[in-house]
């Protein structure tokens, strides 16, 4: 997709070919097309039940596809953040312990890795006491210990609050510039992830449409999924229209990436409100 | 009594870290199904002439491995699944004891355990079979672990999870087959949970959870044999007995804190 043209040079992380996958003759996935390239930020969206966990899995080996193919660049090394990780209250585990599980981890390495996410603070605390953002970061933090080539992140943000969501999503960001690293997302919400990914991908058992974030949030088959009813359709209508002034809406926020200067943006979510 | 005493410590020393996994795992179901399953062995160790320690491991790991394949179908809800394997395995051992008439059998030494049977083989069996459980579970302790936190995360990092589960299944079926005499088989995963939920109270880290656990498990069994020796108890429920209060007492010790003094949170 874009970054492929960017660097020709440069073989695509994840290639996945009419992939069909099927759990006891219902099939959840149909004939997925998906490309990764390197540096590049793939976001797979679409509604509940619609296949994404599945898609993710299966591009991790967790899930064996019905038909297709999946080709990962050779030698290429993933680093997967899941959905949550319920870990059971009896096991008495530390953010250390837990990190250094996985592999031989040097103590210097442990704590830079957690200055990079933002989670330094949490080093000695039991897993279980965590907050929904800070265990999300201990989680990425873990697959950062892999040097990734591509990280693979589900719903990363799903139990933080909006504030939190936003932050991530920048650190996500940060780290693929920082690291270079592809990176393939799964999101629910377009408008938090439009401004920090190349390409949206999205899927309803199949691809409804693909392309870049703009496109996508225009494209009729996005709408007629996202947007059932008539003034639903019409609030997204004109949110994705102009997209760029609902980044404004939450760029009110301090730490957000691309603070839009016009004054007319920031006031546009008002005017959308009084609209909708 | 001094060979009861030996045994009984080497069961609870190679319980206390096993048994930290059935916790941590939420497999205390799953070791009640293989104990259960052990009167078969009993029966089929006599009948086929091979012994009933060799008897018992082979049906325990027999039913471990039937259950690991049934529970990767997911036709039936784990608990379902337990509950069907471990009752008609009980009864069918219970059936077959009753049809063989030549043989002499005290129902009640194997349900609940006798330290009067403990013979210097079965120390043998204990000893040998309980340092080569430890050092499996030793060698595969990390993966274990990292299974039992996220066994999607253990397989994306190439971990050979179906194996691993398999062989930690394994260790509990012959702990199990060796500990069977001595706290009988309907009583033989309380010694596997009660130690280790007691030491989780004391403990910040998972190996000191199983060490603990295994001190735990040795002073209940010192304790459990003494009244069963002056108060002509039955063995198992003794050591059963002492490792609950154990457990009760524990509860009224104030928690050791998992984190380390209180932090002011971030933000």
């Amino acid at each position: 997709m874009s970054s492929i043209q960017e660097h020709p040079a440069q073989p695509p992380l994840v290639t996945v070919r009419g992939l069909s996958v099927s759990f006891g003759g219902r099939t959840v996935l149909e004939d997925i097309d998906l490309t990764v390239g390197a540096g590049e930020i793939v976001t797979l969206i679409g509604p509940n039940g619609a296949g994404k966990t599945t898609l993710v899995k299966s591009v991790l080996g967790l899930v064996k596809p019905s038909a297709g193919s999946i080709r990962l660049r050779p030698g290429l090394t993933v680093g997967y953040m899941p959905q949550r990780l319920q870990v059971e209250r009896t096991l008495p585990l530390t953010v250390r312990r837990f990190l250094t599980l996985w592999r031989k981890v040097g103590r210097a390495e442990l704590s830079q890795v957690l200055d990079e996410v933002g989670a330094a603070h949490v080093i000695d605390d039991a897993v279980q006491t965590l907050s929904g953002g800070e265990l999300q970061r201990v989680l990425l933090a873990r697959a950062l210990l892999r040097r990734p080539d591509i990280l693979v992140l589900d719903e990363p943000v799903q139990a933080v609050d909006v504030h939190g969501q936003i932050e991530l999503f920048n650190l996500i960001a940060e780290i693929r510039r920082t690291r270079g690293c592809g990176v393939l997302l799964v999101s629910h919400d377009l408008h938090l992830v439009m401004a920090r990914t190349d390409t949206v991908v999205c899927v309803n058992r199949h691809i409804c449409c693909s392309g870049h974030p703009e496109d996508v949030s225009r494209h009729p088959e996005y709408l007629a999924m996202f947007g059932r009813h008539a003034e639903a359709l019409a609030v997204y209508q004109h949110s994705h229209d102009h997209h760029h002034d609902c980044g404004g809406a939450v760029v009110t926020l301090p730490s957000a990436p691309q603070p839009l200067p016009d004054a007319q943006a920031r006031e546009h979510p008002a005017r959308h409100h009084h609209h909708g | 009594m001094i060979r009861a005493l030996l045994g009984g410590c080497g069961i609870a020393l190679v319980a206390g870290p096993l048994g930290s996994f059935v916790v941590w795992r939420r497999m205390a179901y799953f070791g009640d199904t293989l104990s259960h399953s052990a009167l078969l062995g009993i029966a089929l160790g006599y009948l086929l002439g091979i012994g009933m320690t060799v008897g018992v491991i082979a049906v325990c790991v027999a039913i471990a491995v039937l259950l690991v394949v049934l529970q990767e179908q997911r036709q039936l809800a784990s608990d379902t699944l337990l509950g069907i394997v471990s009752h008609s395995t009980l009864s069918l051992g219970l059936v077959a004891i009753a049809f063989m008439e030549t043989m002499r059998i005290d129902l009640l030494a194997y349900l609940f355990g006798d330290i009067l049977s403990v013979t210097t083989t079965d120390i043998g069996w204990i000893y040998g079979g309980g340092a080569v459980a430890l050092g499996v579970l030793a060698f595969i302790w990390r993966r274990l672990l990292a299974i039992t936190v996220d066994e999607d995360l253990a397989r994306v990092e190439g971990m050979p999870v179906i194996a691993i589960r398999l062989t930690f299944m394994l260790l509990i079926a012959a702990v199990i087959a060796i500990a069977m005499k001595i706290v009988g088989i309907l009583l033989i995963t309380s010694l596997l949970i009660v130690p280790a939920a007691t030491a989780r109270r004391f403990s910040s880290s998972p190996e000191l959870m199983a060490v603990m656990a295994s001190v735990i498990g040795v002073t209940a069994v010192v304790a459990g044999l003494f009244g069963s020796l002056f108060w002509d108890l039955p063995s198992g429920p003794s050591i059963v007995t002492s490792a609950a209060l154990m457990f009760a007492l524990s509860l009224m010790v104030p928690v050791f804190p998992l984190s380390r003094a209180p932090r002011p949170r971030a933000r």
